[in-house]
């Protein structure tokens, strides 16, 4: 029963990270019709801000204070900015051409910032465990789970509520969803779409930043670590739909369960699994759960 | 029609027969580096059967090219044959049969989703391979020695590298120009056509008559079965075959050198491959950054010269070698 809930735990865990990355990816595409080849490295350049903020305040101690998780929330910032410079710059050029391009200039962007983050931050891994440990551990049963793996779980919960609550509860989530469903009568109508693309990009890079800042006291910041998740992500939407925030979500939840899963009783096809997933729901229902077509 | 062969005919016959020449010019090092642009040139003719002529941008194709380089990797793990001939039977074969699988579930997509789809059933393989360490190697992959050429006739000899940039380059050379023989073939022909009029007008080409779902199965599959040759082709250069062939970056690479050449050409990606082969080497030899070096010339690229090398220079009318 406990080894359940430990489970249980760790798969929205998953859930919580892979939300705030695939919602990022998702509420991209939905808006622009763009797959951002290189968000996963947005959240990788999250991730690194943050480890190397509270490691530089941190110093050289050990002991955590309350205060330094209020850094973590720079990498978010950070990964925002970045996005609000590179859509004017990078994509905006790209819209009225084929889509063949604009997954080639975001790979090109990938490699980019793969590589940047090496030179900024170097080969090594940025720990912060401090954080992690800083939290302790609760007890329940005769299983004891992390704290700040709550806390992560929390707040990918809140993130989503968040998420929803200003797409469907706020002026400009309105102009939003009106850009999504007709770009040109929304602009007719008087919204200034550039204007609109540039916020709907950088929501989605600020969500993927934060996928890496509350992610990166539990596993660290290594290179690759965009790579891999973008497969991750492509998944989530893949599952619920590209374009639908509720689609990241059940995606997200989904691959939670099967990852964990996985990783307890499949770990050899584990990964296999999860792409098999992604393409038997391709092929049952191509737009995804709740995608439109 | 008639003049365009010709045409051709004039300017790649002494491209071929600088081509014969050069390892008894260049050093050695060259023709082995020349050897692996080859090689990835028979791949980008492979995808640009589905991106230029069918109009299918696959993210997937280093799954087919991994078939192809690890069945020559089983072949000799499991079969213990060691002929190059075996190789490219064993690659052809399972790169089609990769092919017919994955193409089954991928051609009812286009764009983003075919895209997606290949992307993620290559991504199954790859992670396969990474898995499964005991029948694959894992990330540590397999060995593969030099192979014997032609039925056993021609050896390796003492020196690996002279055998491998002399006689194996001439075989790598020889299978490069049947391959282009046989894609010139196949895109000329009212096969060729047909795909070329699913790709610019899916509507009207089903009313005219093509089966259109097939005729992309087909395409797919001889596009699959090219890049798999390439993969049987490029394992005894390198002498191993690891799951980062498998990757999806491996297939986004391939995207890039089709696009470096123009995909709308012909020989553009032919040309595309061989000079991102020469910067990708130039880049990793000379800098940790070499990503960085390629990124940025993918996005000038997409930004500056959308048509590619060979598209550009055919616009401004230095070469008016017309194709389709």
């Amino acid at each position: 029963m406990d080894t359940l809930v430990v489970h249980l735990l760790n798969a929205l865990l998953y859930a919580s990270v892979m939300f705030l990355i695939a919602g990022g990816l998702s509420l991209i595409y939905g808006v622009m019709r763009i797959v951002n080849l290189a968000h996963g490295n947005l959240y990788a350049f999250g991730a690194y801000v943050s480890a190397w903020a509270v490691g530089r305040v941190l110093g050289s101690g050990t002991e955590a204070s309350p205060w330094l998780y209020a850094l973590l929330p720079l990498g978010a910032v950070a990964a925002a900015g970045l996005g609000a410079v590179l859509e004017p710059t990078l994509l905006r050029p790209l819209y009225r051409r084929a889509e063949e391009y604009q997954l080639l200039i975001t790979f090109g962007l990938l490699l980019i910032l793969e590589d940047l983050m090496r030179l900024i931050w170097g080969p090594y891994p940025l720990q912060v465990s401090a954080l992690y440990e800083g939290l302790g551990s609760l007890t329940f049963g005769e299983s004891i789970y992390p704290t700040y793996n709550l806390l992560v779980i929390l707040i990918g919960g809140l993130a989503a509520a968040g998420l929803w609550a200003f797409v469907y509860r706020t002026q400009f989530g309105v102009v939003l969803r009106a850009t999504s469903q007709n770009m040109r009568m929304a602009s007719a109508l008087g919204v200034n779409v550039n204007r609109v693309y540039v916020q709907a990009f950088t929501l989605g890079c600020f969500m993927a930043g934060l996928g890496g800042a509350v992610i990166v006291p539990q596993q660290g910041a290594v290179l690759g670590m965009g790579v891999d998740a973008l497969i991750l992500a492509f998944v989530v939407v893949v599952i619920g739909g590209l374009g639908s925030l509720e689609g990241a979500l059940i995606g997200a939840l989904m691959v939670g369960v099967v990852r964990e899963a996985g990783i307890t009783f499949f770990p050899e096809i584990e990964l296999a699994v999860l792409y098999l997933m992604a393409a038997v729901v391709l092929l049952i229902r191509p737009a995804g759960i709740l995608g439109r077509a | 029609m008639t003049a365009a062969p010709r045409r051709v005919l004039a300017w790649s016959a002494p491209v071929l027969l600088a081509l014969i020449a050069l390892p008894f010019v260049v050093p050695p090092y060259q023709t082995v580096l020349l050897s692996y642009g080859l090689v990835l040139a028979i791949a980008a003719l492979g995808f640009n059967l589905l991106l230029g002529y069918t109009g299918l941008l696959s993210f997937g194709h280093s799954a087919y090219f991994g078939a192809g380089a690890y069945a020559v990797a089983f072949i000799v793990k499991y079969l213990g044959l060691e002929s190059m001939e075996a190789f490219l039977l064993g690659g052809i074969l399972a790169s089609g049969a990769v092919a017919a699988l994955f193409g089954l579930l991928c051609v009812r997509y286009t764009k983003i989703f075919f895209g997606i789809l290949t992307m993620a059933l290559s991504q199954v393989l790859w992670s396969l391979a990474f898995k499964f360490f005991w029948v694959t190697g894992g990330s540590d992959g397999l060995r593969v020695p030099t192979p014997t050429l032609l039925g056993g006739t021609v050896r390796v000899g003492s020196d690996k590298f002279e055998f491998l940039s002399h006689r194996y380059y001439f075989y790598v050379l020889a299978v490069f120009v049947v391959c282009v023989a046989v894609m010139w073939i196949i895109v000329h022909s009212p096969f060729g056509k047909a795909l070329q009029a699913i790709r610019d007008n899916e509507t009207r080409a089903e009313f005219v008559g093509v089966q259109v779902w097939h005729y992309r199965w087909v395409a797919f599959v001889i596009s699959g079965i090219f890049t798999g040759v390439a993969g049987a082709l490029w394992v005894p250069l390198n002498g191993l075959t690891t799951p980062d062939i498998l990757h999806w970056t491996f297939s986004g690479k391939m995207v890039f050198f089709t696009v470096l050449g123009g995909f709308q050409t012909f020989f553009g990606p032919i040309v595309g491959a061989i000079i991102f082969n020469y910067l990708e080497t130039y880049a990793v030899g000379h800098t940790v950054y070499w990503q960085m070096v390629l990124g940025i010339v993918l996005v000038v690229l997409v930004l500056v010269l959308p048509a590619g090398i060979v598209g550009t220079v055919r616009r401004f009318g230095l070469r008016p070698v017309k194709v389709s």
